[in-house]
């Protein structure tokens, strides 16, 4: 991909060691803005740690991270959600018995003005409705009411909150960490639709998933994860399913776009050679 | 896209303190019926004043529960409390609001260490209180040196006295019990802080990534409790007229009943602070009202047992049954 621009969120020679296990070795990563990027990549190629030195929750033991050009360092989750990076993790979006308007604003609560909020530290419970219901309704996200807890949401609905949270916040980018692993197939497609309307809200969006018929749906491009590295950018138009597999397992490596056998058995069992 | 509010009727019949509630008002009801002197304001202050100290113990239990800990030390930290403000008022000549506060700061203490050991080195609270149930039972024997202290001066018993309400007399410590309770309500329901609690109790990971500090908080929440622990421990002092080592040894047990009666989950982050004036009440109630009755205080406590498991089972049934 060819872009005047600077990417969002850039990253270049990340590291990261756990005693003998290398999770990152020297990975690189960009995202362009208005995309979105599937991350892929078996179990274990650095899918996780990467998403994690990206938004805060690891550090690095070396490489750079760039926030539209500029370097940047994210000591925390906390820190890196101050610079607009807005994560949706798997199964630990939501305070289950909490409601929707005091899930989207856990954290950033908002108080009445004056005395009362002031001193008495005092809820604005209407406003955070309010706003709530607005954010909630710009995703197209359908709910009876705020004020039911987020326990008695179904968990297409309870990942909604939590996308929708995460937009609202989210100033630069959104990651979503398998969003739709646990949900069937008509929840998917919602959340699936809710990303392109993030998307064409103009927030980009890192998805990391392992559900390629998603990945193929969705993504604009796919970073491909393996050995602790980005081994290949690929385009979804340009390349096929059974290859974008073959290289994520290694069986294809990928020099100058070009997709090249580097495992004849292992190609030959996926049916490529 | 609608969105609607839930209509009043409906939040209260879905508000967690709906069933103890009806519970409280149904023993009323049948204690009221059976015996003649059980709707009337004396009787009412008596049964305030018997769970005020307890109900203010269960004022930090419910806290503590709600972020899915435990404090088995609680009654304890207040019988330590309650002799380190008699005995530097009495024993060592202390001012006595100097005595009072030494002895609020202490329980403070307590929390506070309880606090570090679950956060710092991960312990689980159950561990750590009862670990701190025999450090701090200990603790009150040997400095106290099993004397119960007495000869109060009149700041140590002024919750105790009595103001005039109509026709009943009432414990300034059984309005400032309530007081603490509508406080702890205000706090945990509209403001941020009791939400993080609240957030806190359900998934401490939850409420990490979502950038509360949930040590900080969990520190802040049992170092709160002991401080309110150190208020019953001078509602305690007040009401005897003593500073007594021996005092509080199951009222760790009858404040965990309190939060469990009132709705609380054991497991953290559900449940309300006026449940749990309610369990109190409900307690106090039954014991009251079975004494009016005759029936000897041994049956009291069966009758306490079976409510707590019944209340607990309701509770699960009821639970199973929305999902």
């Amino acid at each position: 991909m060819t872009s005047p621009q600077t990417p969002v969120l850039q990253a270049r020679g990340l590291v990261k060691r756990y005693g003998h296990v290398t999770a990152l070795d020297g990975a690189d990563f960009d995202l362009w803005p208005g995309e979105v990027l599937a991350v892929i990549g078996d179990n274990g190629a650095g899918k996780t740690s990467l998403i994690k030195a990206l938004t805060g929750a690891l550090q690095p033991d070396a490489g750079e991270i760039r926030l539209d050009g500029e370097p940047v360092r994210f000591r925390d989750p906390l820190d890196a959600r101050r610079h607009g990076i807005e994560t949706v993790y798997q199964d630990l979006a939501v305070a289950a018995s909490l409601d929707i308007a005091t899930n989207m604003f856990l954290g950033r609560e908002l108080r009445k003005p004056g005395v009362l909020g002031r001193v008495f530290r005092l809820l604005d419970k209407k406003r955070m409705r309010e706003e709530s219901a607005r954010h909630m309704a710009e995703l197209k996200i359908g709910l009876r009411s705020l004020t039911q807890p987020v326990e008695s949401l179904s968990g297409g609905q309870r990942q909604g909150v939590a996308v929708a949270r995460a937009v609202a916040w989210a100033t630069h980018v959104v990651v979503m960490d398998e969003p739709t692993a646990a949900l069937g197939v008509k929840e998917s497609g919602q959340v699936l639709d809710m990303i392109r309307r993030v998307r064409d809200r103009g927030t980009p969006v890192v998805l990391i998933s392992h559900n390629m018929p998603h990945v193929f749906e969705i993504a604009d491009r796919i970073h491909v994860q393996r050995l602790g590295r980005r081994v290949a950018e690929l385009s979804p138009g340009e390349h096929g399913m059974a290859e974008v597999v073959a290289i994520m397992t290694g069986a294809l490596q990928v020099s100058e776009g070009k997709a090249v056998v580097a495992d004849q058995g292992a190609a030959r069992a996926i049916g490529l050679s | 896209m609608t969105v609607t509010e839930a209509t009043l009727p409906r939040r209260l019949i879905s508000t967690p303190v709906a069933g103890p509630l009806a519970a409280l008002l149904l023993a009323c009801l049948f204690f009221g019926l059976n015996t003649g002197q059980f709707f009337t304001g004396p009787n009412f202050s008596l049964i305030i004043q018997q769970v005020m100290v307890v109900g203010t113990l269960a004022i930090g239990q419910t806290l503590i529960i709600l972020t899915a800990g435990i404090d088995l030390a609680n009654g304890a930290i207040m019988a330590f409390g309650g002799i380190v403000m008699t005995k530097l008022a009495v024993d060592s000549g202390l001012p006595a609001l100097l005595a009072i506060a030494a002895g609020l700061a202490v329980c403070a203490g307590f929390g506070l260490v309880n606090g570090l050991l679950v956060t710092r080195i991960s312990l689980p609270p159950f561990i750590v209180t009862l670990g701190m149930l025999n450090v701090v039972f200990a603790l009150t024997h040997i400095y106290s040196a099993e004397q119960t202290v007495t000869n109060l001066p009149a700041p140590l018993t002024f919750l105790g006295q009595t103001f005039r309400l109509g026709q009943t007399n009432v414990t300034y410590g059984s309005l400032l019990t309530i007081l603490l309770f509508l406080l702890f309500a205000y706090l945990l329901g509209s403001t941020a802080w009791g939400r993080h609690v609240y957030a806190l109790g359900n998934s401490p990971e939850v409420a990490r990534l979502t950038g509360i500090r949930t040590r900080r908080l969990t520190v802040g929440v049992y170092t709160l409790a002991g401080f309110v622990y150190g208020i019953a421990a001078l509602l305690l002092v007040s009401r005897t007229g003593v500073g007594d080592p021996q005092a509080g040894q199951t009222d760790n047990l009858d404040s965990i009943t309190a939060v469990v009666l009132g709705g609380t989950s054991l497991f953290g982050g559900r449940g309300m602070v006026l449940g749990t004036l309610v369990g109190a009440l409900i307690v106090g109630v039954f014991r009251n009202g079975l004494q009016l009755m005759g029936v000897p205080s041994i049956y009291q406590t069966l009758i306490t047992g079976i409510l707590v498991i019944l209340a607990v089972a309701v509770d699960q049934l009821s639970r199973r049954r929305n999902r």
